[in-house]
């Protein structure tokens, strides 16, 4: 997938929504996270003109969108293609089945990574459709675009 | 595969669980059993992120009771002197919670089990490295010991001849780590960080491990600062272990797996064989993976035993893609000489 450059002061609101959404809902990940949530995890979707960057404090969680030339100081770093992140933090694919094959790149501090992957895979359901009720008139929009996403399944691995 | 039923007795499915998630994972995908451990050094997977606490341990027995399956509870470290306490408290817990058992390894903390609590059943861990009929027959005489989990190291036909021998169930794994190690036994994680796998529950520990990839591709995964492999830009990698990487050695030109190689043990085609062995419990290896691995894993390895129970002809779901390093094998289970 290539993605054309998106100006990331239209991202940035739609994280913010995202991360305060995370923390209202889901306050399970933080506990399992322990100390590990004040650390900054950078997501970098390697097909995507920006990666994330991950800040999740219970009170305050930070989710934020940079650019590779400018990249925020972090702790540990995550890197796939955009569809196997969004499967895997959809709970549709197995991250250690992802870093044998090496779709999957870990770097920095392996025990925040590991506890943040263990955090995330504890959620029932899916973080994504949470988050697409958070968007008001625009949660049918974002609830197709995630139905989207999940019908690229296995295609990109076929 | 063609099967006869008749002469099988269903066995369990035994099935992992590092989180509720993937408890409940595991239970849909249609577990008869799940297995888990505390968030502590108790059990042989404390790492990061996983495991229950007591609340959530709470819960999932509910969960599991009102859906017919059972939870037992991985207790599988061995104690340090003066530190009993964290493991009699597991013991406690676990009564207290009515799991259906408790999987142990330490003879200390069997003992307490069996002598504190003569209903709770006690399995024996894999971790124990109980391979005789006559090391299984002590535990069993001693600590009223109901199943055994079988190291790794056996052929059907010697799980077979060992059933004869013992007065208790056996639980053999059919999928994921091959653990060929002397299985309680091993020292590697010791020898490298000061952490111990048998009593701090942590092979490899994330805090110590180190990946570094190159512009080329090239993987080097070091463990508290030793290189234990380094990998090609095409080559499937494998967990960072020290029994898995590739070293030099005397009579080889190239790094070599001296250990064991970095595969995954799947004994899809050998169900009727251990059935027919008279295993009773069938176990999944993974409390560290995904529920997206356990509902795959979970839900073959349940399609297969009731294709076997049934008499129908059995075509397991390729679990390839979840394997280590891309490959899979049936170890020692079908010959000693597997390597």
């Amino acid at each position: 997938m290539r993605a054309l450059p998106i100006p990331l002061m239209l991202v940035q609101p739609i994280l913010a929504t995202i991360g305060s959404r995370v923390a209202s809902g889901r306050p399970e990940l933080f506990e399992r996270l322990g100390h590990h949530a004040q650390k900054c995890f950078v997501i970098d979707p390697i097909d995507l003109p920006f990666v994330l960057a991950l800040r999740p404090v219970p009170e305050a969680p930070k989710l934020t969108a940079h650019r590779r030339s400018d990249l925020p100081a972090h702790d540990a770093c995550i890197a796939g293609s955009f569809i196997n992140l969004f499967d895997m933090i959809d709970g549709a694919l197995d991250g250690d089945a992802l870093f044998f094959s090496r779709d999957l790149r870990i770097t920095g501090d392996i025990e925040a990574a590991v506890a943040l992957r263990n955090a995330l895979d504890d959620l029932d359901g899916s973080i994504f459709d949470d988050v697409g009720t958070a968007f008001g008139p625009f949660s049918k929009p974002a609830a197709l675009a995630i139905a989207g996403l999940r019908s690229l399944r296995g295609r990109s691995r076929s | 595969m063609t099967t006869t039923p008749s002469t099988f007795t269903r066995p369990e499915l035994i099935c992992p669980a590092g989180t509720p998630a993937g408890l409940r994972a595991a239970i849909e995908a249609g577990a008869d059993a799940v297995y888990c451990g505390l968030q502590n050094a108790t059990n042989a997977r404390n790492f990061p992120g996983l495991n229950f606490s007591v609340k959530e341990l709470t819960e999932a027995v509910a969960y599991a009771n009102a859906r017919n399956a059972k939870v037992l509870l991985a207790i599988n470290t061995f104690p340090p002197a003066g530190k009993f306490d964290l493991w009699k408290d597991a013991i406690d817990t676990a009564a207290r919670l009515g799991l259906h058992a408790v999987i142990v390894a330490d003879i200390g903390v069997a003992a307490y089990a069996a002598r504190t609590y003569p209903e709770l059943r006690v399995h024996l861990s894999v971790q124990a490295g109980a391979s005789s009929p006559e090391a299984i027959r002590y535990y069993c005489e001693e600590f009223g010991v109901k199943r055994v989990v079988l190291p790794r190291i056996l052929t059907v036909t010697e799980i077979a001849d060992i059933h004869r021998q013992i007065p208790c169930e056996i639980e053999t794994f059919i999928f994921g780590n091959i653990g060929m190690m002397a299985e309680g036994r091993c020292s590697l994680t010791n020898y490298i960080t000061g952490i111990s796998t048998n009593m701090d529950g942590v092979c490899s520990p994330a805090a110590d491990v180190r990946y570094e990839e190159t512009a080329d591709g090239t993987l080097t995964t070091r463990l508290g600062g030793v290189m234990i492999d380094r990998f090609g830009c095409n080559e499937s990698a494998g967990y960072p272990t020290i029994c898995k990487g590739r070293y030099t050695c005397a009579g080889k030109s190239e790094p070599y797996y001296a250990f064991e190689e970095p595969l995954t043990l799947n004994l899809s085609s050998l169900l009727p064989d251990l059935m027919r062995a008279g295993v009773t419990a069938l176990k999944i290896e993974g409390r560290q993976r995904s529920r997206a691995y356990v509902k795959a894993v979970v839900s073959a390895y349940r399609k297969a035993v009731d294709d076997i129970m049934a008499g129908r002809e059995v075509a397991l779901d390729s679990l390839i893609a979840l394997t280590e390093g891309s490959k899979e094998s049936q170890g020692a289970f079908r010959s000693k000489t597997w390597r």
